[in-house]
């Protein structure tokens, strides 16, 4: 290919970055040339979006050195590195909604004349930057919330072009697309290639990837893990080097004998999910982010709507609320941990002890005696770092934090624990005493619905797995007829690609 | 993930800064309240602190006190009710009319009751609204406000309405027998409600409900706390009470008069912040509100026993609230 030989547009060579004890970025090489497209894989967490923050000035590295058409790139700011031109499209569009078409394109550039606006400027440049596209069908007067994803997407990226963008970056851009929409973004991203844009383009879809991409770079663990060119590879071997790893014994796992069926789903919608959870198994449920996992768990505790399908748990059955879930014995902990999962101001014992006062007064009362007793010994057993129950519990650490929020489906004494990545972004210790306490709870004849990103947690503690791909929920099978490889491929479509 | 680490890096430093927040929380208020009354008998003297005058600082808050009770659970569920001051100038008429029926002293026990009834229906109004609708509670109490403003000027046909005289009329007034022994049965009646409020939010499971709501709705949705009912319950107890603060109210003016209590609301909520109430939801106590409502009442007292202007007293109140929000944020900061 002509474009390999050129000199790269963006290079960064060694770039390290760490947070607190946790290394996100271990000396990472990355370059793209003008007029390439060069993918971005690897699992969650593997440090794609902190290589991302780095290159577009959000984060600075803690070493490393980084260089755009050969000159020192270290941006101060993600304002900084837009003026260096480097544009990022985030998943979620930074788009105001409210302002037309062409205010979006020029936002923070406006063109100016004797200290006024020049409404017919802003006019031409909107009309230009959307001609280059090849998209002069989107009005500039319209408001951007009048328009559908897609072509907010558009504009998104004719403002990266206004103000003079040569490195772009595309954050799983089809995400929010229809499979139409996805063609006539690939159609876009070979026209801004021909004018010698450099691409970077993240996604978690490996067919995509193929399809779109001239060269990709392989992420693992904040390191890089491969690289090469896309023709001269496929999909299982980009999969191999995303996964590349053995199972580390911090997955506890006493003598489970699954029991009687606890939680049976029948056709439910969202998520087309069909399975039956017995007492004393973990059955773990994989898949890619924004595969409707998250979804499938809420609908099933309440949180939202069922469309159809049927849900029993134990003897219960038909639709209910979170009130009603805690009632039937399940308890959900949610993906959310700060937004949803615990109330931040309120103090460990009252988070604790939310879904069940009931114990700790007569009558209607709380008698807060009793609910600190009831706190410490949790904390005593979990094994939660804090000063006393007392204390709040936005003062803890993550990891202290979701012992907490597991605190309280033990407080609770719930026989169906559904489980939204619980171990996500705490310390390697917290994990594994979460892991021994979901095996502890395992034994003593609970069950568990597990949703993780982390394929080793997945196979480490599940005793089935069913993979959602795309909203829809494939079957439950035995952790041992699982690897990392094949759940990856199922849950990227890569099985159904190649 | 990575976000979530970085965050999870800084949080989880017990210390100093922590202790110095829980210094200012409720004491704080209470720190305020001693300096405010120490400042104001430096400048009167000994007699600032007499019984009597005690007595009448008690008596001048009473209704402001009585109705931040219930906007004090409002707030703590993370809402606000600017209906307040209609619902006492509604409750007043509501007891005169009822009272106009039947003047007896077992008339005037349903005449009040009746009026409570009222508030309570208007409180419950707004917590169906606000629960039903989605509405933000501001909006919703802002329309309620005007809304029960009005219908307390169409019962009364828009003129004071008289009132034979009862026992109602006496619930302010200073006891036979002189001052500061026995306290108005109003005084009484505001303190037994505040010790039933303060119960309720500490010791009861609704309380600790309302505190979940108020600090994250989603956390107390995801807990099964039924945020429905206990939004209607709230605001029904926050109309409750504001309709009992109207009973107080008709008993110092002796009639009904549908254009009272206009921007008392700001008072009640004013006593509440000062108190160490979030408007953010999650945080407020009685202990602090009853003592921010002393402050306001001191500083109203003490400037015109001083022969300072109305407009120096009005300074003085703005500078305080602002102050008080202003450090409440300066806390809250350090916390995160």
């Amino acid at each position: 290919m002509a474009e390999a030989l050129s000199a790269p547009r963006f290079e960064m060579r060694g770039v390290s970055k760490a947070f607190g004890a946790t290394t996100a970025l271990d000396a990472v090489d990355f370059s793209v040339r003008p007029g390439e497209v060069c993918a971005l894989v690897g699992q969650n967490g593997a440090g794609k979006s902190t290589l991302m923050s780095v290159l577009a000035g959000a984060i600075t590295p803690d070493a490393g050195v980084m260089q755009l058409d050969g000159r020192p790139y270290a941006p101060r700011d993600p304002f900084d590195a837009r003026h260096a031109g480097v544009a990022m499209i985030y998943q979620e569009l930074s788009l105001a909604p409210h302002l037309s078409v062409m205010e979006n394109i020029v936002l923070g550039v406006e063109p100016v004349r004797r200290g006024i606006v020049d409404r017919t400027r802003m006019r031409e440049i909107a009309v230009d930057a959307m001609r280059q596209l090849g998209h002069d069908d989107i009005q500039p007067e319209t408001r951007v919330a009048a328009l559908p994803p897609a072509a907010q997407q558009l504009v998104e990226i004719a403002r990266a072009l206004a103000t003079g963008c040569r490195v772009l970056v595309l954050d799983e851009p089809t995400s929010s697309l229809g499979h139409a929409d996805v063609r006539v973004l690939f159609d876009l991203i070979s026209r801004l290639k021909a004018r010698g844009i450099a691409i970077v383009y993240i996604s978690h879809f490996i067919e995509e990837v193929m399809a779109v991409s001239d060269r990709f770079v392989v992420l693992r663990d904040g390191r890089n893990a491969g690289s090469g060119l896309t023709a001269a590879t496929n999909a299982a071997d980009i999969v191999g080097m995303m996964v590349g790893r053995a199972l580390d014994d911090l997955y506890p796992r006493g003598l489970r004998v699954a029991g009687d069926p606890i939680l049976q789903l029948d056709g439910v919608m969202p998520g087309a999910a069909t399975l039956t959870l017995r007492r004393g198994e973990i059955l773990g449920i994989a898949g890619l982010l924004g595969a409707g996992r998250t979804r499938l768990l809420r609908a099933i505790f309440g949180l939202e709507p069922v469309t159809s399908g049927a849900i029993s748990v134990g003897t219960y059955s038909g639709s209910s609320t979170p009130h009603d879930r805690w009632r039937q014995g399940m308890g959900l902990l949610s993906e959310e941990r700060a937004g949803e999962g615990l109330a931040l101001g309120l103090s460990i014992a009252d988070n604790m002890t939310l879904t069940r006062l009931e114990p700790l007064g007569p009558a209607f009362t709380v008698l807060p005696s009793r609910q600190r007793v009831a706190a410490a010994r949790w904390i005593d057993r979990v094994g939660i770092r804090c000063e006393s129950a007392r204390q709040t519990v936005g003062e803890l650490s993550g990891g202290n934090q979701q012992k907490v929020a597991v605190a309280r489906l033990l407080h609770h004494d719930v026989d169906v624990l559904v489980l939204d990545e619980p171990t996500r972004g705490i310390d390697v210790a917290s994990k594994a005493q979460i892991y021994a306490l979901v095996d502890g709870m395992v034994l003593d004849r609970k069950a568990v619905l597990l949703v993780s990103s982390y394929l080793p947690e997945l196979l480490g503690v599940c005793d089935r797995i069913a993979v959602m791909s795309r909203g829809r929920l494939g079957p439950a099978r035995p952790v041992e007829e699982w690897t990392e490889h094949s759940l990856l491929m199922d849950a990227s479509g890569a099985r159904a690609a190649s | 993930m990575d976000r979530t680490l970085a965050v999870d890096g800084r949080v989880g430093r017990p210390g100093r800064i922590v202790t110095a927040r829980r210094l200012l929380d409720e004491r704080g208020v209470l720190a305020g309240l001693v300096i405010v009354a120490l400042t104001f008998g430096a400048l009167i003297g000994p007699q600032f602190f007499a019984a009597a005058n005690l007595e009448l600082m008690a008596r001048q808050t009473a209704i402001v006190c009585v109705a931040a009770l219930g906007m004090t659970m409002v707030i703590v569920s993370g809402g606000i009710d600017l209906s307040v001051g209609s619902i006492v100038a509604l409750s007043t008429v509501v007891t005169a009319l009822l009272l106009g029926r039947d003047g007896s002293a077992a008339g005037a026990l349903v005449a009040a009751l009746g009026a409570v009834a009222a508030g309570a229906l208007c409180g419950a109004l707004n917590g169906v609204l606000i629960t039903q609708l989605r509405v933000v509670p501001f909006i919703v109490t802002l329309g309620t406000m005007l809304l029960v403003r009005g219908a307390a000027k169409g019962m009364s046909g828009e003129r004071r309405l008289e009132a034979p005289a009862t026992w109602l009329n006496d619930l302010l007034r200073t006891a036979q027998g002189g001052h500061g022994v026995l306290l108005p049965s109003g005084i009484w009646l505001t303190a037994a409600l505040a010790v039933a409020v303060a119960f309720t939010l500490q010791y009861t499971r609704f309380g600790r409900h309302l505190f979940a709501v108020g600090s994250s709705e989603r956390t107390a949705r995801l807990c099964g706390v039924r945020i429905t009912r206990t939004k209607i319950a709230v605001y029904t107890a926050a109309g409750a009470l504001a309709a009992l603060a109207g009973v107080l109210m008709f008993s110092k003016l002796s009639v009904g008069d549908p254009t009272v209590a206009n921007g008392l609301e700001l008072d009640v909520i004013a006593a509440v912040i000062i108190g160490g109430g979030s408007l953010l939801g999650g945080r407020g106590s009685i202990v602090g509100t009853i003592a921010g409502a002393a402050i306001m009442a001191i500083i109203q007292i003490g400037c015109s026993q001083q022969g300072l202007p109305n407009w120096v007293q009005q300074i003085v109140t703005g500078a305080i609230i602002v102050f008080a929000v202003a450090l409440d944020r300066w806390r809250s900061k350090t916390l995160s």
